[in-house]
């Protein structure tokens, strides 16, 4: 078992590493192409600036060398842990992605666990009463949920708990004019029910209906019909092999789903004023452009992309047997 | 009266919703601009019989602006799903036919598409092409055929290994015959179907990433742009402006959702379970 996955961590991460390197082509190659010359776009974040400096500037980001070789000379620092500095907020990217990712983890992680937990639990609602009216009631539910946009969630979650109840701040994930020392766990939690739900709650009716279709292929099956000849009920068959049979594959499912949680994380972000990496793209991408923190977050979204899968294969190796016989991947 | 079937009762639904975009997109391309001009006499109306979706901040009717942004989001959406779907096609084409390390190579490209988020992959393209509606547009569409492309390939590979092609093969048909005749006619309604089902997917990120401030310029009456205005009054209690225009977006979606599984049910009875 040990050498199944040692050797499916080893060609994956290999497979890893050439659509990373792909990855920071495009979004390098995109970058240079903004129409935005980078002296202009010096300027305009740093009012005021000398022509001497301008100069310099121009000589210490090679903007006269050709892309291929800046390419290579930012991979150089990126590899070395010098991701450049961040012109909006002043700061090593490095510094700023490390600081926001902490914050955006703890908003993403209570989302995930949130859809996870309430897809897994409705997914199992439907799949015990597949085909009667509960069933369709809530599949339809779903279907509607699944095509409303996260961001205008996020909206109506703003007029409702907020604006009209009251129950719930209208953004920042601490509130305003408190040392960081002074805030306490109970006000985070409150910062951070409404951002979380916004992200949580559409992503779960994806998952829900996955683990329905998983539950129906599962009482379809030859010992679900065995079980059921042996006066088992629904819910104990759920409880004896359905869940066993579902789990997997909405494990999985969540694992894979961390591009659309980050790519929603952006919108609850930027609505709560939620200062995580998500709200750092869209201020990256805004006004004089942050090029080196917008290249950071690309890479580091990226990076976080894959240990979400590789998490997501490797755990299926160890859960369920069946996938170590054959290696592919 | 004679009962209709199912056959009949879902192409007339089909139809009916078609009607009812073709009638939004309409309406919103005919209604005049002047009829959101800025009118400070009927500022921050709430809705009323006059006015169904109330007034916003300088007066203008909102519901002439959900569906001039409604119209404009259809015209966005059907250009960004039709590139993608092209390139849908393109990529699956290529994977499917070119077999052994084209497909690989195509499947390692599709990866490198699928390990960016596509929002931050979309505000990229667009930063790269000036932020203005054709960045948004070509975001859009470049990000959008990943699914199509795949369905494509899997659809042609089980097509090419079928015993009616031996068989054509056999009775020395040519590759283009073939290809008229046999797999043209079966990829047709997959391509067509998956073209609409592109459709929703590109209008919502269309008007996220014109929300984000990324995707069509503030003069034009894009949803997005409504929404994202619609956010500063909410906090003073006008949330007629942030929920009917939402509200409509969201049925709009569901509407070309449900006209997809329809033609799809019109065109491959066996495979669509209604």
């Amino acid at each position: 078992m040990g050498a199944v996955i040692i050797k499916t961590i080893a060609v994956y991460v290999a497979r890893g590493i050439t659509l990373l390197l792909a990855v920071s082509v495009l979004s390098f190659a995109l970058a240079s192409a903004s129409p935005i010359d980078p002296e202009t776009r010096y300027r305009l974040s740093h009012p005021g600036v000398s022509d001497e400096n301008v100069e310099r500037m121009r000589e210490y980001w090679g903007i006269d060398e050709p892309p291929v070789k800046r390419y290579f000379a930012w991979l150089g620092g990126v590899l070395r842990g010098e991701w450049g500095t961040s012109t909006a907020y002043r700061q090593p990217v490095l510094d700023v992605v490390g600081v926001r990712f902490k914050t955006s983890l703890a908003l993403m992680m209570t989302a995930w666990t949130f859809s996870g937990l309430l897809g897994f639990s409705v997914g199992c609602v439907m799949g015990v009463f597949r085909g009667r009216w509960q069933d369709r009631v809530i599949k339809r539910v779903c279907l509607i949920m699944c095509s409303i946009p996260t961001f205008w969630i996020g909206l109506v979650f703003l007029a409702v708990f907020a604006a009209a109840l009251g129950w719930f701040p209208f953004g920042l994930a601490v509130p305003p004019g408190v040392p960081p020392e002074a805030v306490t766990l109970g006000q985070r939690i409150h910062h951070i029910i409404l951002p979380a739900m916004t992200l949580g709650f559409l992503s779960f009716a994806n998952l829900a209906l996955h683990t329905r279709e998983k539950l129906i292929d599962a009482y379809g099956s030859d010992w679900a019909i065995f079980a059921r000849a042996r006066g088992e009920s629904d819910v104990a068959i759920l409880f004896q092999h359905g869940i066993r049979n579902a789990l997997i594959p909405a494990v999985t499912m969540q694992l894979g789903s961390f591009a659309e949680l980050f790519g929603g994380s952006v919108f609850a972000e930027s609505i709560f004023s939620y200062p995580g990496l998500g709200a750092a793209v869209s201020a990256a991408g805004t006004g004089a452009t942050d090029i080196p923190l917008f290249l950071g977050i690309v890479i580091f979204t990226a990076c976080f992309i894959f240990a979400g899968n590789l998490i997501a294969n490797v755990l299926t190796l160890i859960i369920d047997p069946r996938t170590r016989r054959s290696t592919g991947i | 009266m004679k009962k209709l079937n199912r056959r009949t009762a879902a192409a007339i639904i089909a139809a009916a919703i078609l009607a009812v975009i073709l009638a939004i997109y309409i309406g919103g391309a005919l209604l005049p601009a002047a009829a959101i001009d800025a009118d400070f006499s009927q500022k921050g109306l709430p809705p009323s019989p006059g006015h169904i979706f109330g007034t916003d901040f300088l007066g203008r009717d909102m519901f002439v602006r959900t569906i001039k942004g409604l119209s404009l989001s259809l015209t966005v959406g059907a250009v960004a799903s039709a590139i993608s779907a092209v390139i849908a096609l393109a990529v699956g084409l290529t994977a499917a036919l070119g077999r052994g390390i084209v497909d690989h190579a195509v499947n390692w490209f599709i990866d490198v598409f699928m390990s960016v988020p596509h929002t931050v992959l979309i505000i990229l393209i667009s930063v790269a092409l000036s932020r203005g509606a054709a960045g948004m547009l070509i975001g859009v569409a470049v990000t959008h055929w990943v699914s199509l492309a795949r369905i494509i390939r899997g659809e042609v590979l089980q097509i090419r290994s079928a015993q009616y092609i031996a068989a054509a093969r056999g009775f020395g048909k040519s590759r283009l015959w073939i290809a008229r005749r046999h797999v043209l006619p079966h990829l047709l309604p997959q391509f067509f179907v998956g073209l609409i089902l592109l459709f929703p997917h590109a209008i919502m990120h269309e008007s996220g990433l014109t929300f984000l401030g990324f995707g069509l310029p503030p003069e034009r009456p894009a949803i997005g742009i409504i929404l994202a205005e619609s956010m500063r009054y909410i906090s003073s209690g006008a949330i007629w402006l942030a929920i009917f225009p939402g509200v409509s977006l969201v049925i709009l979606v569901l509407l070309i959702d449900k006209l997809g599984s329809l033609v799809r049910y019109l065109l491959e009875p066996r495979e669509a379970q209604m």
